[in-house]
Protein backbone atom coordinates (compact mmCIF):
# COMPACT_ATOMS: atom_id res chain seq x y z
CA UNK A 1 0.00 0.00 0.00
CA UNK A 2 1.45 3.62 -1.05
CA UNK A 3 0.17 6.69 -0.58
CA UNK A 4 -2.39 8.18 -2.69
CA UNK A 5 -2.03 11.65 -3.72
CA UNK A 6 -4.21 11.85 -7.08
CA UNK A 7 -7.09 10.20 -4.30
CA UNK A 8 -5.91 12.61 -1.92
CA UNK A 9 -6.40 15.60 -4.87
CA UNK A 10 -9.72 14.34 -6.37
CA UNK A 11 -11.85 14.05 -2.93
CA UNK A 12 -10.53 17.92 -2.14
CA UNK A 13 -12.14 19.09 -4.90
CA UNK A 14 -15.35 16.75 -4.62
CA UNK A 15 -15.21 18.11 -0.45
CA UNK A 16 -14.92 21.24 -1.18
CA UNK A 17 -17.87 21.03 -3.75
CA UNK A 18 -19.85 19.10 -1.34
CA UNK A 19 -19.51 22.00 0.97
CA UNK A 20 -20.38 24.74 -1.59
CA UNK A 21 -23.16 22.82 -2.68
CA UNK A 22 -24.40 22.18 0.60
CA UNK A 23 -24.07 26.05 2.01
CA UNK A 24 -24.27 28.43 -1.14
CA UNK A 25 -26.53 26.81 -3.31
CA UNK A 26 -29.43 27.15 -1.00
CA UNK A 27 -28.40 30.98 -0.65
CA UNK A 28 -28.45 31.56 -4.32
CA UNK A 29 -31.99 29.64 -5.12
CA UNK A 30 -33.55 32.00 -2.48
CA UNK A 31 -31.70 35.17 -4.27
CA UNK A 32 -32.24 34.13 -7.04
CA UNK A 33 -34.45 31.33 -7.36
CA UNK A 34 -37.25 33.14 -5.26
CA UNK A 35 -35.59 36.84 -4.71
CA UNK A 36 -35.45 38.05 -8.23
CA UNK A 37 -38.73 36.78 -9.30
CA UNK A 38 -40.51 38.23 -6.33
CA UNK A 39 -38.75 41.55 -6.97
CA UNK A 40 -36.32 41.34 -3.89
CA UNK A 41 -33.35 41.57 -5.70
CA UNK A 42 -32.95 43.60 -8.43
CA UNK A 43 -31.66 41.66 -11.99
CA UNK A 44 -29.85 44.55 -12.70
CA UNK A 45 -28.03 44.74 -9.35
CA UNK A 46 -27.22 41.19 -10.38
CA UNK A 47 -26.01 42.09 -13.64
CA UNK A 48 -23.97 44.27 -12.53
CA UNK A 49 -22.45 42.11 -9.36
CA UNK A 50 -21.72 39.31 -11.79
CA UNK A 51 -19.50 41.81 -14.51
CA UNK A 52 -16.83 42.03 -11.02
CA UNK A 53 -13.83 39.79 -12.05
CA UNK A 54 -14.16 38.61 -8.20
CA UNK A 55 -17.92 37.72 -8.82
CA UNK A 56 -16.69 35.96 -11.91
CA UNK A 57 -13.98 33.80 -10.11
CA UNK A 58 -16.80 33.39 -7.24
CA UNK A 59 -18.94 31.69 -9.71
CA UNK A 60 -16.99 29.55 -11.51
CA UNK A 61 -15.57 28.10 -8.06
CA UNK A 62 -19.87 27.75 -6.88
CA UNK A 63 -20.43 26.07 -10.80
CA UNK A 64 -17.32 24.19 -11.29
CA UNK A 65 -16.57 22.30 -7.84
CA UNK A 66 -19.90 20.81 -7.58
CA UNK A 67 -19.08 19.74 -10.61
CA UNK A 68 -16.19 17.69 -9.77
CA UNK A 69 -18.21 16.79 -6.68
CA UNK A 70 -21.12 14.60 -8.50
CA UNK A 71 -18.13 13.05 -10.39
CA UNK A 72 -16.32 11.99 -7.76
CA UNK A 73 -19.56 10.84 -6.40
CA UNK A 74 -20.71 8.85 -9.56
CA UNK A 75 -17.02 7.46 -10.12
CA UNK A 76 -17.57 5.94 -6.91
CA UNK A 77 -21.27 4.77 -7.53
CA UNK A 78 -19.93 2.51 -10.70
CA UNK A 79 -17.67 1.21 -9.12
CA UNK A 80 -20.40 -0.13 -6.32
CA UNK A 81 -22.10 -1.33 -9.82
CA UNK A 82 -19.32 -3.45 -10.92
CA UNK A 83 -17.01 -1.05 -12.97
CA UNK A 84 -14.30 -1.78 -10.06
CA UNK A 85 -11.90 -3.23 -12.83
CA UNK A 86 -11.62 -0.20 -14.91
CA UNK A 87 -10.51 2.43 -12.74
CA UNK A 88 -8.73 4.30 -15.49
CA UNK A 89 -11.92 4.32 -17.96
CA UNK A 90 -14.29 5.62 -15.27
CA UNK A 91 -12.24 8.05 -13.88
CA UNK A 92 -11.53 10.26 -17.34
CA UNK A 93 -15.13 9.61 -17.97
CA UNK A 94 -16.88 10.98 -14.85
CA UNK A 95 -13.51 14.00 -14.25
CA UNK A 96 -13.30 14.30 -17.91
CA UNK A 97 -17.20 15.20 -18.08
CA UNK A 98 -16.73 17.42 -14.90
CA UNK A 99 -13.28 19.11 -16.56
CA UNK A 100 -16.08 19.81 -19.70
CA UNK A 101 -18.79 21.43 -17.70
CA UNK A 102 -16.20 23.60 -16.38
CA UNK A 103 -15.08 24.73 -19.53
CA UNK A 104 -18.69 25.15 -20.38
CA UNK A 105 -19.31 27.08 -17.49
CA UNK A 106 -16.57 29.27 -17.87
CA UNK A 107 -17.64 30.41 -21.66
CA UNK A 108 -20.94 31.44 -19.76
CA UNK A 109 -19.54 33.14 -17.09
CA UNK A 110 -17.07 34.75 -19.45
CA UNK A 111 -19.84 36.29 -21.40
CA UNK A 112 -21.79 37.66 -18.94
CA UNK B 1 -48.91 -21.66 32.63
CA UNK B 2 -47.02 -22.92 29.95
CA UNK B 3 -43.53 -21.73 30.00
CA UNK B 4 -43.14 -19.27 27.26
CA UNK B 5 -40.35 -19.85 24.34
CA UNK B 6 -38.94 -18.30 21.23
CA UNK B 7 -37.33 -19.87 17.89
CA UNK B 8 -33.72 -19.74 17.15
CA UNK B 9 -32.56 -20.24 13.41
CA UNK B 10 -29.22 -20.85 13.70
CA UNK B 11 -26.67 -21.23 11.11
CA UNK B 12 -25.02 -24.47 10.44
CA UNK B 13 -21.63 -24.98 8.85
CA UNK B 14 -19.34 -28.07 9.81
CA UNK B 15 -16.94 -28.27 6.60
CA UNK B 16 -15.80 -31.53 7.83
CA UNK B 17 -19.10 -32.89 7.41
CA UNK B 18 -20.96 -30.45 4.92
CA UNK B 19 -20.55 -28.93 1.62
CA UNK B 20 -22.83 -26.47 2.29
CA UNK B 21 -24.47 -24.23 5.31
CA UNK B 22 -27.86 -24.96 6.36
CA UNK B 23 -29.95 -22.81 8.77
CA UNK B 24 -31.38 -25.10 12.06
CA UNK B 25 -34.35 -24.24 14.27
CA UNK B 26 -34.08 -24.66 18.18
CA UNK B 27 -36.47 -24.02 19.80
CA UNK B 28 -35.41 -22.31 24.04
CA UNK B 29 -36.69 -20.98 26.98
CA UNK B 30 -38.14 -17.39 26.42
CA UNK B 31 -36.58 -15.20 29.60
CA UNK B 32 -37.12 -11.42 29.31
CA UNK B 33 -33.41 -10.94 30.72
CA UNK B 34 -31.96 -13.26 28.35
CA UNK B 35 -29.59 -12.11 25.88
CA UNK B 36 -29.00 -14.18 22.23
CA UNK B 37 -25.48 -15.17 23.69
CA UNK B 38 -27.73 -16.59 26.51
CA UNK B 39 -30.04 -18.69 24.32
CA UNK B 40 -26.98 -19.80 22.21
CA UNK B 41 -24.88 -20.83 25.30
CA UNK B 42 -28.20 -23.01 26.56
CA UNK B 43 -28.35 -24.92 23.30
CA UNK B 44 -24.67 -25.67 23.38
CA UNK B 45 -25.41 -27.20 27.26
CA UNK B 46 -28.98 -28.73 26.55
CA UNK B 47 -29.68 -29.25 23.17
CA UNK B 48 -26.78 -29.75 20.56
CA UNK B 49 -23.45 -29.56 22.22
CA UNK B 50 -21.65 -29.31 18.67
CA UNK B 51 -22.71 -25.82 18.35
CA UNK B 52 -19.45 -23.53 17.80
CA UNK B 53 -19.22 -20.09 18.22
CA UNK B 54 -17.04 -17.69 20.07
CA UNK B 55 -17.62 -15.49 23.58
CA UNK B 56 -15.99 -14.60 26.51
CA UNK B 57 -16.90 -11.59 29.44
CA UNK B 58 -20.66 -11.68 28.44
CA UNK B 59 -20.73 -7.51 29.27
CA UNK B 60 -19.77 -5.88 25.59
CA UNK B 61 -15.78 -5.64 26.84
CA UNK B 62 -14.56 -8.40 24.86
CA UNK B 63 -15.64 -8.41 21.45
CA UNK B 64 -15.88 -11.98 20.91
CA UNK B 65 -19.43 -12.55 20.61
CA UNK B 66 -20.33 -10.50 17.29
CA UNK B 67 -22.88 -12.27 15.03
CA UNK B 68 -25.84 -11.10 12.62
CA UNK B 69 -29.17 -10.95 14.51
CA UNK B 70 -32.05 -10.83 12.18
CA UNK B 71 -29.72 -9.24 9.22
CA UNK B 72 -27.92 -6.54 11.59
CA UNK B 73 -24.28 -6.89 13.26
CA UNK B 74 -24.88 -6.89 17.11
CA UNK B 75 -23.03 -8.04 19.91
CA UNK B 76 -24.72 -11.74 20.85
CA UNK B 77 -24.46 -10.67 24.37
CA UNK B 78 -26.09 -7.59 24.48
CA UNK B 79 -29.21 -8.21 21.90
CA UNK B 80 -31.63 -9.10 24.36
CA UNK B 81 -34.41 -11.85 23.10
CA UNK B 82 -36.76 -9.41 24.15
CA UNK B 83 -36.08 -7.41 21.16
CA UNK B 84 -36.79 -10.43 18.71
CA UNK B 85 -40.01 -11.67 20.86
CA UNK B 86 -42.18 -13.53 19.75
CA UNK B 87 -39.23 -14.31 17.27
CA UNK B 88 -37.99 -16.35 15.24
CA UNK B 89 -34.77 -14.79 15.83
CA UNK B 90 -32.08 -15.85 13.09
CA UNK B 91 -28.44 -15.50 14.04
CA UNK B 92 -25.87 -16.00 11.25
CA UNK B 93 -22.18 -15.22 11.27
CA UNK B 94 -20.63 -11.93 10.76
CA UNK B 95 -21.59 -10.49 7.05
CA UNK B 96 -18.23 -10.01 4.45
CA UNK B 97 -16.04 -12.55 6.50
CA UNK B 98 -15.34 -16.00 5.63
CA UNK B 99 -17.06 -18.77 7.71
CA UNK B 100 -14.87 -21.23 9.76
CA UNK B 101 -17.39 -23.45 11.39
CA UNK B 102 -20.71 -22.42 12.52
CA UNK B 103 -20.84 -18.83 13.90
CA UNK B 104 -17.12 -18.55 13.54
CA UNK B 105 -15.73 -16.74 11.33
CA UNK B 106 -11.57 -16.05 10.43
CA UNK B 107 -10.37 -12.72 11.45
CA UNK B 108 -6.94 -12.91 9.92
CA UNK B 109 -7.60 -10.73 7.57
CA UNK B 110 -9.09 -7.95 10.01
CA UNK B 111 -6.01 -8.44 11.95
CA UNK B 112 -3.66 -7.93 9.51
CA UNK B 113 -5.34 -5.10 8.57
CA UNK B 114 -5.21 -3.79 12.49
CA UNK B 115 -1.86 -4.35 12.59
CA UNK B 116 -1.01 -2.61 9.30
CA UNK B 117 -1.88 1.07 11.00
CA UNK B 118 0.63 0.39 13.91
CA UNK B 119 -2.40 0.72 16.43
CA UNK B 120 0.52 1.43 18.78
CA UNK B 121 2.08 4.66 20.35
CA UNK B 122 5.10 5.15 18.05
CA UNK B 123 8.20 7.46 19.47
CA UNK B 124 11.30 8.86 17.46
CA UNK B 125 12.83 7.79 20.40
CA UNK B 126 11.78 6.71 24.21
CA UNK B 127 13.16 8.67 26.76
CA UNK B 128 14.50 7.25 29.92
CA UNK B 129 12.30 5.87 32.33
CA UNK B 130 14.13 8.08 35.16
CA UNK B 131 12.77 11.07 32.68
CA UNK B 132 9.31 10.03 34.39
CA UNK B 133 6.10 9.27 31.78
CA UNK B 134 4.82 10.68 29.03
CA UNK B 135 2.12 13.68 30.58
CA UNK B 136 -1.11 14.21 29.30
CA UNK B 137 -3.74 16.97 29.76
CA UNK B 138 -7.24 16.21 30.32
CA UNK B 139 -8.05 18.08 26.78
CA UNK B 140 -5.44 16.44 24.70
CA UNK B 141 -6.72 12.88 26.27
CA UNK B 142 -10.18 14.07 25.32
CA UNK B 143 -9.06 14.67 21.40
CA UNK B 144 -8.79 10.80 21.56
CA UNK B 145 -10.50 9.06 23.59
CA UNK B 146 -13.87 8.42 22.10
CA UNK B 147 -11.50 6.54 19.74
CA UNK B 148 -10.04 4.82 21.94
CA UNK B 149 -13.25 2.70 23.47
CA UNK B 150 -12.69 0.14 20.22
CA UNK B 151 -12.83 -3.44 21.25
CA UNK B 152 -12.64 -5.22 18.07
CA UNK B 153 -15.53 -6.86 17.50
CA UNK B 154 -15.77 -6.39 13.94
CA UNK B 155 -19.22 -5.05 13.30
CA UNK B 156 -18.24 -2.42 11.33
CA UNK B 157 -16.79 -4.66 8.89
CA UNK B 158 -20.07 -6.70 8.50
CA UNK B 159 -22.13 -3.76 7.98
CA UNK B 160 -19.57 -1.77 5.83
CA UNK B 161 -20.93 -2.35 2.00
CA UNK B 162 -17.60 -1.39 0.72
CA UNK B 163 -15.95 -3.94 3.13
CA UNK B 164 -18.15 -6.06 1.62
CA UNK B 165 -17.67 -5.12 -2.26
CA UNK B 166 -14.05 -4.50 -1.96
CA UNK B 167 -12.13 -7.07 0.32
CA UNK B 168 -8.94 -4.69 0.08
CA UNK B 169 -10.63 -2.28 1.78
CA UNK B 170 -8.17 -1.50 5.27
CA UNK B 171 -12.02 -0.59 6.94
CA UNK B 172 -13.29 1.39 9.48
CA UNK B 173 -12.04 -0.29 12.77
CA UNK B 174 -8.57 -0.16 11.93
CA UNK B 175 -8.48 3.19 9.63
CA UNK B 176 -10.38 4.42 13.26
CA UNK B 177 -7.54 3.06 15.53
CA UNK B 178 -4.72 4.63 13.34
CA UNK B 179 -6.88 7.58 13.83
CA UNK B 180 -6.66 7.28 17.85
CA UNK B 181 -3.10 7.19 17.53
CA UNK B 182 -2.41 9.61 15.25
CA UNK B 183 -4.23 12.51 17.63
CA UNK B 184 -2.88 11.02 20.86
CA UNK B 185 -0.24 14.03 22.17
CA UNK B 186 2.54 11.10 22.72
CA UNK B 187 3.00 9.83 19.61
CA UNK B 188 4.88 10.23 16.93
CA UNK B 189 3.81 7.36 14.24
CA UNK B 190 1.67 9.93 11.85
CA UNK B 191 4.21 9.92 8.90
CA UNK B 192 4.86 5.69 9.29
CA UNK B 193 0.76 5.52 8.92
CA UNK B 194 0.01 7.42 6.89
CA UNK B 195 1.37 5.12 3.49
CA UNK B 196 -1.53 2.70 5.08
CA UNK B 197 -3.92 5.16 5.83
CA UNK B 198 -3.83 7.88 2.97
CA UNK B 199 -3.64 4.86 0.39
CA UNK B 200 -5.93 3.99 -1.93
CA UNK B 201 -7.23 0.88 -0.21
CA UNK B 202 -7.73 2.95 3.26
CA UNK B 203 -9.45 6.32 3.37
CA UNK B 204 -9.74 6.89 -0.13
CA UNK B 205 -12.38 3.78 -0.68
CA UNK B 206 -14.75 4.66 1.90
CA UNK B 207 -17.91 6.46 0.63
CA UNK B 208 -19.11 7.42 3.93
CA UNK B 209 -21.88 5.16 4.14
CA UNK B 210 -22.17 5.39 7.89
CA UNK B 211 -23.69 2.01 9.05
CA UNK B 212 -20.00 1.31 11.14
CA UNK B 213 -21.02 4.24 13.01
CA UNK B 214 -24.59 3.28 13.61
CA UNK B 215 -23.32 -0.67 14.59
CA UNK B 216 -21.25 0.57 16.56
CA UNK B 217 -21.52 -1.15 20.11
CA UNK B 218 -18.96 1.18 21.94
CA UNK B 219 -19.93 4.62 20.19
CA UNK B 220 -16.73 5.40 18.55
CA UNK B 221 -17.71 6.94 14.98
CA UNK B 222 -15.74 4.92 12.69
CA UNK B 223 -16.92 7.06 9.74
CA UNK B 224 -16.36 10.38 11.35
CA UNK B 225 -12.72 9.40 12.19
CA UNK B 226 -11.94 8.38 8.48
CA UNK B 227 -13.51 11.66 7.45
CA UNK B 228 -11.35 13.62 9.56
CA UNK B 229 -8.56 10.99 8.24
CA UNK B 230 -9.28 12.43 4.48
CA UNK B 231 -9.06 16.07 5.48
CA UNK B 232 -5.59 15.27 7.07
CA UNK B 233 -4.89 13.70 3.75
CA UNK B 234 -5.93 16.05 1.93
CA UNK B 235 -3.68 18.82 3.97
CA UNK B 236 -0.93 16.48 3.60
CA UNK B 237 -1.33 16.78 -0.31
CA UNK B 238 -1.04 20.71 0.51
CA UNK B 239 2.16 20.51 2.42
CA UNK B 240 3.79 18.00 0.21
CA UNK B 241 2.84 20.83 -2.86
CA UNK B 242 3.71 23.51 -1.06
CA UNK B 243 6.57 22.15 1.58
CA UNK B 244 8.02 18.97 -0.84
CA UNK B 245 11.10 19.10 1.38
CA UNK B 246 9.06 18.57 4.48
CA UNK B 247 6.64 15.65 3.35
CA UNK B 248 7.96 11.95 4.35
Amino acid sequence: MARSKNEAFWWSLFAAGGGLAAMLVPVHIIVNGIGEPQGWVSPAGIRDLVAHPLAKLYLLALFSLPFFHCAHRIRHILYDFGLRGMPAPVAIVCYGAALLSTLWAVSVICSL
Amino acid sequence: MAERTITLEVFRYRPDSEQEPTFQSYTVPYREDWVVLDALNYLKDETDGSLSFRWSCRMGVCGSCGMMVNGTPRLSCSAFLKEYYPGPVRVEPLANFPVERDLIVGIDDFMNKLKSVKPWIVRDKEQPVSEGEYRQSPAQLATFKQYSMCINCMLCYAACPVYGLQPDFVGPAAIALAHRYNLDSRDQGQSLRKEVVFSHEAVWECTFVGECSVVCPKDVDPAGAIQQEKALGALDLVKSVLMPWGSR
